[in-house]
């Protein structure tokens, strides 16, 4: 059964609400960090070596054409 | 006994390849039972006769505690397994499990400090508990620290692995810490062996979240782990595939 008569009780948790409602933002935000630095990492990798291919085949190219 | 999967574990292109499989399941499981727990938790479960609703930050404080202590044992025996048979993928996994672990520990102090101040009136003491999960957080921090102190990577990971293990020394002192100094922190309440001391309606919310912070945690290690193997086989074939794609 739901402890909480309202919604307005439910956020205020009889004065409580502050903690509670902090722990949880500050979970989710650090959670989410966690989740999404590797996918950055690995984007900035991916692109960093594309370009890396490019030049190489920039290269490649020179020496033939000379 | 068959020692194959073992080897295949130390394969980083076997290893990114079954993880792409995994994930997403594992994600699906994570995220239902992380939802049922919270809803659970913040809104069904009774509230508690003498600490009143803020114990309800318990279903993200214990889990993460429990994180933070079995991911220090993740990195330490990975650091070991690396160290004794010269595994690079274990090195990897070590890497991987350091701002993850430092991370949880932050997030069990921080939610720690949130629900101490409306119970025990003070945000902050230092009790035995909490001092050395502090510590567990300095040694998470360290390790990263090292980790990035060197020019050569493999004097870092060996560097790791040897203060990850002699670190050890802190995890049951964490376990025992809240019965050898009886101070403020109250000691455990979901036990393995014996009655528990939380009631049923309380505690299977929280068995619900500890199970969601697992999935949780083993998503996030094949991810970081993931992201590191990229970068440490950019040279070989399977990967310039896969950055063409």
């Amino acid at each position: 059964m739901f402890q909480f008569a309202s919604v307005s009780d439910f956020l205020l948790m009889d004065g409580h609400g502050l903690y509670v409602w902090a722990s949880y933002a500050i979970t989710l935000l650090a959670l989410v960090f966690l989740a999404i630095s590797p996918s950055i990492q690995q984007r900035a990798f991916i692109i960093q070596q594309k370009r890396q291919q490019r030049i190489e085949e920039g290269q490649n190219q020179q020496r033939v054409d000379s | 006994m068959n020692w194959q999967w073992f080897h295949r574990l130390g394969s980083p292109r076997w290893f990114y390849e079954k993880t792409s499989r995994w994930m997403p399941w594992l994600l699906s499981v994570t995220l239902l039972l992380l939802a049922v727990g919270v809803v659970w938790g913040l809104g069904y479960a009774p509230m508690d006769s003498k600490q009143g609703n803020s114990y309800r930050i318990i279903y993200i404080h214990v889990p993460a505690a429990f994180l933070a202590l079995a991911g220090y044992y993740v990195m330490a025996i990975a650091g070991a397994v690396g160290i004794i048979w010269q595994m690079k993928m274990s090195y990897t996994v070590m890497r991987a499990a350091a701002p993850i672990g430092a991370v949880l520990t932050f997030l069990a102090l921080v939610t720690g400090a949130l629900w101490g101040k409306p119970t025990w009136g003070t945000w902050w003491v230092w009790d035995a508990r909490i001092t050395s999960m502090l510590i567990l957080l300095f040694l998470y921090l360290g390790i990263i620290a090292l980790q990035g102190a060197y020019q050569q990577q493999r004097t870092a990971n060996k560097a790791c692995a040897i203060l990850a293990l002699v670190g050890t020394v802190n995890i049951p002192i964490i376990y025992k810490s809240v019965d050898w100094w009886f101070t403020l922190h109250q000691p455990a309440t979901l036990k393995l062996v014996g009655e528990s001391s939380i009631d049923p309606s309380m505690a299977y919310p929280l068995l619900v979240m500890i199970a969601g912070f697992y999935g949780l945690y083993s998503w996030l290690l094949m991810h970081w782990v993931r992201a590191d193997i990229l970068q440490s086989e950019s040279k070989t074939q399977w990967v310039k595939e896969i950055v063409v794609k």
